[in-house]
């Protein structure tokens, strides 16, 4: 038995499989869902059963202009994206240094609240079961956050020197994947810490 | 290439070149056998702590070790077996096989398939780590002995002092992270590196259930992350998520376990099935009977496997209905798993069943897998399990499933893959006397087992009062125990023996369908001199049956 080195027949003309980059995206992405369902799962379910204050209801305000700003992240993510396939790479990076941008407004948002919460409010990761959870959750979106402006950096320094063009737009597409998605858990803890949890 | 060339190749160069080149391999067959190679070390180590709980258990009011040690014996026991022999063992075979059997070069992504490697290697060193490191500055105990699902609140700073928690908790995460990439890795493999005309319902069993096996392990092991992860908060940061008295529940903790642990039990068993699926046809000269039902089954049972988790906490005290569901979902599980042992009967009746050492193992798998199936339906039955939970009966079952079926599996997979990876046949012969010693050896064991807890005897117990009736069955257990250890090393010295002096494997020894056995063994770096393109299930039929093609009838 030797090796394989001629076709077999009935070899079929058309044989196009997905791309590697989204479908392992997409793995990553259903793994995360599964650690943030843990965690919202572990929010709603210790929603005022901690025995000591503050709750929710007296010290968390909405933060509906971030929220605006990470949501609209998504929407340059998607253009710059475009714009790059049609290889217009200074819009590509305006619209990218743009979301880079917003991200940042979020996560400073997410920093000023968390000042607040502790220095007017006293509330902790250990002062009580809120705090735990609270802190817990949205620090675990706001660590996406922050990988998500990493990993976004590196694009835009690339991009930059000119090393960014049309051929790299399926990578491109895999990373605003990523972003799309924490956009996504947004939508869900905001409802529930913001909406539910009060 | 032939195994000599590579022997000559190995031999003429320097060995720091060689160990470099091991340390460094992104090839997804060096990896393989890295895994597999790392695996069986920790295999030696796991089984040598069930040797010393055996030997504490082998007669009343033994103090052969005290009950510190006991404790850490089963918990490392447990946490070794599952995570650091039984998950790396299956994804060595899978990273070895998946792409041979599909037709690529490689896994999708080469560098984090070593990444992936390197994590589960650094943490199960991490774990033992702990034997080290785990007193710290406070000399209280060193190895973790919180049990291998450490419940809440034997986890909290105040029941566990030091740091061998904390061993067990960042070894479970950062190896973990190693699972989920290395999952990532095999999903993308299998649906983006197909050969030409590797339709989905072309592919080889293996590979499929291989798939199902990595969906789980993203959707069973992220789990596991996040509640490492509040484990870690609550020793830390001074968290509440396990405090019972701050509000917070120890029960959440089982859920977020067993939303793992029960998953985890068909993230092995599955593979275990993948390999049956491709030995048993070869050895009874039949293509695997009920091809698409088999591929439906084994999504059926990752469906299932998802939800049944609360069957291991009917003993805490669920409510009525929560009971009455998982009870439902545990029972439902069983009808997609026997679908396959009929499938495999269904391989084997009419064939022409060549009884060699792979083809031994998987007979034995199928039998014992149906009993293990059959007490597990026994405990499916909450009133049944509130009798018997936490008992010796639970520790014969899960044995049963795991030592009965998955371990029985992969000595197939090794007596049937070895002349791939290597080149040389396993010896016959030793391989005979593998079998039939740990055969014995189970069954003196694991069917023994079963009846102390019948009779009452709690798992995890340190030493029994005299006179129980469990004092002869304990001696009887712990013997099967010893038979075993002897095989196994019957195994090792086969493995070692036959690299050096077994005969020439030649390409194709079994006289096989897949692609793997298409190609020299071992396999030269890049598989494949040319892609192959292939028309249907079984290409090697194909290719030496050119009058009669499967082709023909797909």
């Amino acid at each position: 038995m030797s090796a394989i080195t001629t076709p077999l027949p009935g070899s079929p003309v058309a044989w196009k499989l997905p791309y590697r980059g989204k479908v392992g995206m997409a793995c990553l992405i259903f793994a995360e869902s599964a650690i943030f369902t843990i965690f919202v799962v572990a929010y709603l379910y210790y929603v005022g059963k901690g025995l000591s204050g503050p709750t929710p209801r007296e010290v968390l305000e909405t933060p509906i202009f971030y929220t605006i700003c990470l949501l609209s992240s998504s929407l340059t993510i998607h253009f710059a994206g475009k714009l790059l396939e049609r290889g217009r790479r200074t819009a590509f990076l305006l619209s990218w240094f743009l979301t880079i941008a917003l991200g940042a407004l979020f996560l400073y948002g997410t920093g000023q609240e968390w000042h607040r919460l502790i220095y007017e409010h006293g509330l902790t990761i250990s002062t009580n079961l809120f705090g735990t959870t609270y802190y817990s959750l949205v620090g675990l979106h706001a660590f996406h956050v922050t990988a998500g402006l990493v990993m976004l950096s590196i694009v835009l320094f690339f991009g930059l020197a000119g090393r960014v063009g049309p051929e790299h737009s399926a990578r491109v597409d895999v990373l605003s994947l990523y972003w799309h998605f924490v956009d996504a858990v947004w939508v869900i803890v905001f409802t529930v810490v913001y909406v539910l949890g009060r | 290439m032939s195994s000599d060339a590579i022997a000559i190749q190995t031999a003429s160069r320097p060995w720091l070149e060689t160990l470099h080149e091991w340390l460094t391999t992104v090839d997804h067959k060096r990896l393989g056998v890295l895994y597999i190679v790392y695996a069986l070390c920790f295999l030696m180590i796991g089984g040598i702590e069930a040797t010393v709980i055996r030997i504490q258990l082998i007669r009343p009011h033994n103090d052969f070790v005290s009950p510190q040690v006991f404790n850490r014996m089963f918990t490392m026991h447990g946490t070794t077996m599952i995570f650091f022999v039984a998950m790396p063992i299956l994804f060595g075979f899978a990273n070895y096989l998946v792409p041979l059997m599909i037709g690529a070069r490689d896994m999708a992504f080469p560098r984090l398939n070593a990444f992936g490697f390197w994590l589960t290697a650094f943490g199960g060193l991490l774990l033992y780590f702990s034997f080290v490191g785990g007193s710290g500055l406070y000399g209280a105990g060193n190895a973790p002995d919180v049990g291998w699902f450490a419940y809440a609140p034997l986890t909290s700073r105040a029941f566990s002092v030091g740091h061998s928690s904390d061993y067990w908790t960042i070894a479970l995460l950062v190896s973990g992270f190693g699972s989920i990439s290395t999952a990532i890795n095999i999903i993308a493999t299998i649906l983006c590196m197909r050969c030409p005309g590797m339709l989905l319902s072309r592919m080889p069993l293996l590979a499929w259930l291989n798939l199902v096996m990595a969906g789980m392990v993203i959707l069973a092991v992220s789990p596991l992350t996040a509640a490492q992860l509040m484990l870690l908060i609550d020793r830390y940061l001074g968290g509440h998520f396990f405090d019972t008295q701050t509000g917070g529940s120890a029960t959440l903790w089982m859920h977020f376990f067993w939303i793992f642990g029960h998953p985890e039990v068909y993230v092995l068993i599955i593979p275990a099935f993948a390999f049956a699926s491709e030995i048993i046809p070869v050895f009874s000269r039949k293509p695997i009977f009920g091809y698409p039902v088999m591929v439906a089954a084994t999504i059926c049972i990752g469906f299932i496997g998802l939800s049944v988790w609360a069957h291991h906490m009917f003993t805490i005290g669920m409510t009525s209905y929560t009971n009455s569901f998982f009870v439902l979902t545990t029972m439902a599980i069983a009808v997609p798993t026997g679908i396959k042992i009929f499938n495999w009967l269904g391989t084997m009746w009419g064939g022409k069943i060549q009884f060699k050492t792979p083809m031994l193992f998987c007979v034995g798998f199928l039998f014992q897998f149906l009993i293990a199936g059959l007490t597990g339906v026994m405990m499916a039955v909450a009133p049944f399990d509130w009798q018997l939970g936490n008992s010796y009966f639970v520790v014969a079952h899960f044995h049963y499933v795991i030592v009965g079926g998955i371990l029985f599996c992969l000595f197939g997979a090794f007596y049937y893959w070895y002349p791939k990876i290597t080149g040389r046949m396993l010896n016959e012969g030793l391989g005979k006397l593998h079998f039939w010693l740990f055969l014995i050896g189970f069954h003196l064991t694991f069917d023994l087992m079963h009846i102390p807890g019948l009779l009452g005897m709690p798992r995890r117990i340190y030493t029994y009062e005299p006179g129980r009736g469990w004092d002869t069955l304990n001696f009887l257990v712990s013997i099967g125990a010893f038979v075993q250890g002897v095989a196994i090393l019957v195994f090792v010295a086969n493995l070692v023996v036959s690299y050096f002096k077994g005969a020439k494997a030649g390409n194709d020894p079994w006289d096989a369908w897949t692609l793997e056995w298409s190609i020299s063994s071992p396999p030269p770096v890049y598989n494949f001199a040319s892609i192959p393109t292939v028309a249907s299930r079984r290409p090697l039929w194909d290719l030496k049956h050119p009058e009669d093609p499967d082709s023909r009838y797909e």
